[in-house]
């Protein structure tokens, strides 16, 4: 029995969500392999093979891989897929984009976002928005397997030695092709990995209070920023800000609301937050059923105080 | 060209779902139903490219009990030309319904096939890939934009660091995000008209598929509970409480 995690990565390093899934993988029982699948991703490759507890490092590497197409990704991982008993993937954009795309293909369903492994066949996976968690147990010979970041320990990134094998990259798919990407500047940590995150809503008013207010906060705890759908929908944060059931699930050690009412759709991205403070100047808002520490008072001058007090 | 646009009937986003107390799932009996919020917005975006002349017929299935004509209504009054529905009792999971809706555009031929990216029952976010993969079709997850030129099709997708661009040869299936579009509300003479259109009935048999459920649901609880939290007078306040209580900054 071998597990493969689908490794994440920008062909120079790997992405933190990737050791997640390693630690995932490592639960179902058996060896954990992992694949880097990439042009010119020699580095990220060699990357992986320093993660603790991985025994081989898959390297597929070839112009097809370049962009992370998901028709070329998901024939690479077929290639290779009748070797494994596990096919686990980050829960991420690409994850979550390739993922499906293999199980099809290999007449299995698919189980998403997993939260725990209970056995090599049983898993716990959130349903509605995560108000649920329900159990389930794979019939099919193959799992394949989305892994939700927060539900896992990331393995250690180094301390492993892994062998690297290189295999051919597959043909590409000519039924797609990437045409450029857009990234946001963000030097603060990644979202999903960062310990502390400060998170605005719509009571921001505009994307120059959001900046104004938001950010001295952020700067002063080393912290990530979030955002509500509402805030994002306004224009007044980027979209891959967006905290909820439909954008980023995260759980820091410490997560401050702002402005924020609380939605079922966003409580589902940060409910598992280790301590969640709420900034709101309704009293009655939802989101303070759910913070340890609500403070009812109007953001404008409780946030500034704040950074002050720090 | 023809647009095929699955909708699905899901518990109403707005309401708070209770599980059962003997753990065998979600209670939905006298819930509010609704049609599934991204595939409102796949509708949405179906009718506009056919309103801009670039499709000619917009074709609205769905898949499960026979309330999910209520779920084809409302897609006809945002203006899908008619409906399917594959009607069947058993649970369906997303490797079924891809299977399903891969016999319906082996029929249909669409040239497009747009879908929500997530259910927010089951938060799988597997369908539209699924059925990209069966039909061996190119792909292009959370859409943000559409923009069909002759057979091809440029879509921008939300991705975790910002937004990406790709461009697939029809016919494709695209799954679309939140901010593609924003849903017109329906109105009482779309609604009235809606009840004319052709809905065709058909079962999982009749396209030749099995729809046996893969993953066997053991049981479901209710999460972890929050401890209650306490409310602080002030800024200082809670800055002590981060600090010495909570000891997280």
């Amino acid at each position: 029995m071998t597990a493969l995690v689908i490794a994440e990565h920008d062909n120079a390093s790997i992405k933190s969500a990737t050791l997640n899934a390693v630690t995932a993988a490592k639960a179902t029982g058996g060896d954990v392999h992992v694949l880097v699948a990439g042009e010119n991703a020699g580095a990220a490759a060699a990357a992986a093979a320093q993660i603790a507890g991985v025994s081989k490092v898959i390297h597929a590497d070839g112009a097809s891989l370049k962009d992370g197409l998901a028709e070329n990704v998901a024939a690479q991982v077929l290639a290779i897929a009748s070797n494994y008993s596990h096919l686990l993937f980050p829960a991420t954009a690409s994850g979550k984009n390739v993922a499906p795309r293999v199980a099809a293909k290999l007449d299995v369903a698919q189980i998403s976002d997993i939260t725990k492994v209970v056995s090599a066949d049983t898993f716990e996976r959130p349903i509605y928005a995560g108000n649920a968690i329900a159990t389930v147990q794979s019939t099919d010979g193959i799992k394949v397997i989305t892994v939700r970041g927060t539900g896992f320990d990331a393995a250690a990134a180094t301390g492993g030695s892994a062998a690297v094998e290189a295999v051919a990259a597959v043909a590409d798919s000519g039924k797609s092709a990437f045409v450029g990407r857009e990234v946001t500047k963000n030097d603060r940590p990644e979202l999903t990995a960062a310990k502390i995150i400060v998170s605005g809503g719509r009571a921001l008013g505009s994307a120059e209070k959001f900046t104004e207010v938001m950010t001295p906060l952020a700067d002063k705890l080393g912290a990530a920023i979030g955002a509500s759908r509402a805030a994002v929908d306004a224009g007044y944060a980027p979209n891959d800000l967006q905290v909820g059931q439909t954008g980023k699930i995260v759980a820091p050690q410490l997560y401050i609301a702002a402005g924020i009412s609380g939605a079922i759709q966003h409580l589902a991205g940060m409910k598992d937050s280790k301590v969640i403070v709420a900034i709101n100047k309704d009293e009655e808002a939802p989101i303070f059923s759910v913070a340890d520490y609500g403070l009812v008072a109007d953001l404008f001058v409780a946030v500034p105080e704040l950074v002050k007090a720090l | 060209m023809k647009v095929l646009v699955p909708v699905k009937r899901v518990v109403d986003y707005n309401v708070k779902v209770r599980v059962k107390s003997d753990g065998t799932g979600v209670d939905i009996a006298n819930v509010k139903m609704s049609m599934n919020p991204f595939d409102e917005i796949a509708v949405e975006e179906a009718v506009r490219l056919k309103e801009k002349g670039v499709v000619t017929e917009v074709i609205a299935v769905s898949c499960g009990v026979a309330q999910c004509q209520e779920t084809l209504r409302t897609a006809m009054a945002i203006g899908a030309d008619r409906g399917i529905l594959v009607e069947t009792t058993e649970e369906l999971q997303p490797l079924a319904v891809a299977k399903l809706l891969n016999a319906l555009v082996a029929k249909e031929q669409p040239g497009l096939i747009i879908l929500g990216k997530q259910a927010i029952d089951d938060d799988s976010n597997q369908t539209g890939q699924m059925l990209a993969a069966l039909a061996d079709l190119p792909q292009a997850t959370y859409a943000s934009k559409v923009e069909v030129a002759g057979d091809k099709v440029t879509v921008a997708r939300e991705v975790d660091g910002g937004m990406e661009t790709l461009s697939l040869s029809t016919p494709a299936v695209i799954t679309t995000d939140l901010r593609l579009n924003e849903p017109r509300y329906v109105t009482l003479p779309n609604i009235m008209k809606a009840k004319k259109k052709q809905l065709d009935v058909v079962k999982p048999e009749d396209l030749g598929v099995d729809v046996t459920p893969r993953l066997k649901t053991l049981k479901v609880v209710e999460p972890a509970k929050r401890g209650a939290g306490v409310k602080v007078p002030d800024v200082a306040a809670l800055v002590d409480k981060l600090k010495n209580e909570a000891k997280v900054i």
